[in-house]
């Protein structure tokens, strides 16, 4: 293809749409004014404009992660690019392939303090997959695709590419580049073979297997979600998901042992402490999923399958690591599976099953809805009944109500849970949830959300507004920073400092003065038709779901504690006192 | 249980001669809290596209193991080997070595040179600055030598190290 002479600001739009961009989030300012005007120009792109840079990062995580694209993000340079560096940090935490542009005042004023300049590409080297400062307008649109490559290939994550105003002006040259093979960067997609036979080996001899599948195998795309079931399936093993991973197996089926990790079921961290062979696929044995390192799994023979090696041996030794894709790996597996005829140990399967049918015979998620306040449970849990039939995409908050919302909203399929796990960014769910609606435009698109969370991104309703994006709020509004508190409770003596939600503004009229509606369910009866005008309701909807303040969030294993030492209940807080090891970690 | 002993590492390191390549891993490891003990880093290349950072580290062989993993997970890294891992490998470092000393001690400073090798790089009346090669442990000791004959300023710089055979990286 022959090469094309335009505006360094022109390239950017051509490369975005040659690449199949549709949506960009951003927010205009002096240092990519070339660009806002190469945008007025053509009717290409999309481009959704945020109230805070904060929120177009999220916004771009909710679209990538509910469609498996590359999100885009535009922001001008200083306060536009710092306002996007949480957003970098959390789509780097959890894999999300973000590619996001930032302004930059000229290359020739760079290190001079001049106005609105920050050292954009120093301050997210530590937050992003890769950066690129352009000094030159020739390696524009080369840059713009190799940028787009780093962030969707391996393991995905964010890219910041910055883009000094002079170079936005400058004329180049600009063709889409032959290839997108890269000199230095070149991820292992395909597994070991050697590595993969010896991972059938174990699992075929297992008596206490475990499947423990996290985001990766959503990362993978759909085909990573269908060999895990059908590995899992074909197996009869029991499957755990982290929390990056609900929806990548199906929760309805009885395989499923939910989620594991601090909050995760009494059956799924127990099989994981007892169980004697455990393949990790797509998860990186995050401190939350493993409690007390050196009493993890003490009996098990571990496989770990990764696209990242770095994942591999950080915190867990394991037996067999393979690196490569998930969706590559697993599908390997299965033909190896069936070429060598495997069958698993029958006997020991049926009395491992028994095991952990006692160990869910606990009713660990358990919850009593009595009295006149509404328990946060119980709302999610009638929440799921109403939406269940319909496409439902669930983003999240940070805190209680978030690993409820993972306990008890079942999902069926992956890339319908949008959360912020390895960051724990409140803040996260209103903004992700803009983003997935505006890709999804027809589903429902519910922000399961503490009021404490919500008040961190509010504007961003704003531009829920403007572009009719009818997402729904649904906070479960505890008056506290539910989360806090209960640590509060756990290891400082329920001294409940800072963490009551004073002056919190009334939800409903926020809501109307946004023009969205506003709802609010006081008591148990009124839950349902909240629910379900919130559904029918053709806007925006902030509800107001009042529940109980002192609930808290269990099972849990409580920091410095092993899988096999939960507390299920208020009483068990009581009984086991958290250690001095456990006091110091987050 | 954790293995704890702590081993030392040094590790060679090839990327892309591209501005903030360096600070990329400097700044892994910093924000990891991982060790340098030294670094060096220039081009390699005809074509001066290439550096190669030589690195020598120390931790558990699951930090080791980590570090290298970290190193080659940046984009403009090409290839990391484990020196110390792969097998044999010469390590040199150079050092200049300023001695201020008068007297008896500026003759002990040039007796002691020449038993190292050093050779002379400046003189004034009242100085020398030697340049001695070695491996670290051979420029520690004549600088401790150096260093009970007079006021010493010392620039090393860093080691560098290569394997040995016929291979090449
Ligand atoms: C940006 C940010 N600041 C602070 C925290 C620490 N934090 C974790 S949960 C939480 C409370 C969240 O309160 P709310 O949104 O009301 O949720 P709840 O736990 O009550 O359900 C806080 C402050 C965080 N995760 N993110
Ligand atoms: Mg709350």
């Amino acid at each position: 293809m022959a090469s094309e002479r335009m505006t360094g600001a022109e390239i950017v739009i051509k490369a975005l749409v040659d690449l199949g961009v549709e949506v960009v989030f951003g927010y205009p300012g002096g240092a990519v004014l070339p660009i806002y005007d190469a945008l007025f120009k053509q009717n290409r792109l999309r481009h959704i404009l945020v109230r805070q840079e904060g929120g177009a990062v999220h916004a771009a995580e909710g679209y990538a992660r509910s469609t498996g694209k590359v999100g885009v993000v535009l922001v001008t340079s200083g306060p536009g690019a710092t306002n996007a560096v949480t957003g970098l940090t959390d789509a780097l935490m959890d894999s999300i392939p973000i590619v996001c542009l930032t302004g930059q005042v000229a290359t020739h004023l760079i290190g001079n303090d001049a106005f609105q300049e920050c050292d954009t590409t120093g301050i997210t080297r530590p937050c992003t997959k890769h950066n690129y400062l352009i000094k030159d307008v020739q390696n524009l649109g080369k840059t713009l695709h190799e940028a787009f490559y780093v962030a969707g290939s391996g393991r995905p994550g964010p890219v910041v590419v910055d883009l000094p105003k002079d170079v936005q002006f400058a004329e180049g040259d600009y063709e889409v580049p032959a290839s997108a093979e890269h000199r230095t960067y070149k991820p292992r997609v395909k597994g070991e073979p050697k590595a993969i036979e010896e991972a059938v080996a174990l699992l075929a001899n297992a008596k206490k297997p475990i499947i423990y599948a996290g985001g990766g195998v959503i990362n993978s795309g759909d085909k990573g979600s269908q060999l895990l079931t059908q590995f899992v399936r074909m197996t009869g093993y029991p499957c755990t998901l982290t929390l990056m991973g609900l929806g990548a197996y199906p929760a309805s089926d009885n395989q499923f042992l939910g989620m594991l990790g601090m909050h995760g079921t009494y059956e799924a961290n127990n099989a994981m402490h007892d169980c004697d062979v455990m393949a990790c696929i797509g998860a990186r044995f995050d401190d939350r999923v493993t409690g007390r390192l050196d009493a993890f799994a003490p009996g098990a023979k571990k496989i770990h399958i990764d696209i990242d090696p770095s994942s591999i041996n950080k915190n867990v030794r394991v037996d067999v690591p393979i690196v490569g894709d998930v969706a590559h790996v697993l599908e390997d597996i299965i033909e190896i599976w069936k070429s060598k005829q495997c069958h698993t140990d029958g006997k020991a399967l049926d009395a491992w099953w028994d095991q952990i049918a006692e160990w869910r015979s606990i009713k660990s998620l358990d919850f009593k809805q009595t009295g006149t306040i509404i328990k946060p449970q119980h709302a999610i849990r009638r929440l799921y009944e109403a939406t269940k039939d319909r496409e439902t995409y669930i983003t999240t908050e940070v805190g209680q109500h978030q690993m409820w919302a993972a306990q008890h909203f079942p999902f069926d399929k992956p890339n319908h849970w949008m959360t912020s796990g390895g960051l724990g960014t409140m803040g996260y769910g209103l903004p992700a949830a803009v983003g997935v609606q505006l890709a999804h435009p027809d589903a429902l698109v519910v922000d399961i959300a503490g009021e404490a969370s919500t008040m961190m991104n509010i504007q961003e309703l704003s531009t829920a507004m403007q572009y009719r994006a009818k997402i729904k709020v649904f906070i479960l509004n505890n008056e506290y920073m539910g989360m806090v508190r209960q640590w509060q409770e756990l290891l400082h003596g329920g001294r409940y400092s800072e963490t009551y939600s004073e002056a919190l503004p009334d939800f409903v009229k926020l809501a109307e003065a946004f023009g969205a509606v506003g709802l609010r369910a006081e008591k148990p009866d009124q839950l349902d038709d909240v629910i379900a005008e919130m559904i029918a309701t053709d806007n925006a909807v902030v509800a107001d779901i009042c529940v109980d303040p002192a609930e808290n969030c269990f099972p849990m294993i409580p920091s410095g504690a092993a899988h096999n030492d939960m507390l299920l209940g208020p009483e068990d807080e009581k009984a086991k006192p958290v250690s001095k090891d456990g006091m110091v970690l987050v | 249980m954790q293995e704890q002993i702590i081993e030392r590492h040094t590790i060679a390191v090839l990327v892309d001669n591209e501005p903030g390549v360096l600070a990329r891993v400097i700044g892994l490891f910093s924000g990891r809290g991982y060790n340098i003990e030294s670094l060096t880093v220039s081009t390699v290349s005809e074509d001066k596209t290439v550096s190669r950072i030589s690195i020598v580290t120390s931790g558990t062989p699951m930090i080791i193991e980590q570090i290298k993993a970290q190193l080659d997970r940046l984009v403009p890294v090409s290839a990391v080997r484990d020196l110390t891992e792969e097998g044999e490998h010469i390590e040199r470092e150079v050092a200049l070595i300023k001695v201020a000393a008068e007297g008896p001690q500026r003759r002990e400073s040039l007796r002691i040179a020449d038993i190292f090798r050093a050779r002379v790089a400046d003189t004034t009346v009242g100085s020398f600055v030697f340049m001695v090669t070695g491996t670290q442990e051979k420029i520690d000791a004549f600088t401790e030598l150096m260093r009970a004959l007079g006021e010493v300023e010392v620039s090393r710089s860093g080691v560098v190290a290569i394997a040995r055979g016929s291979e090449v990286l």
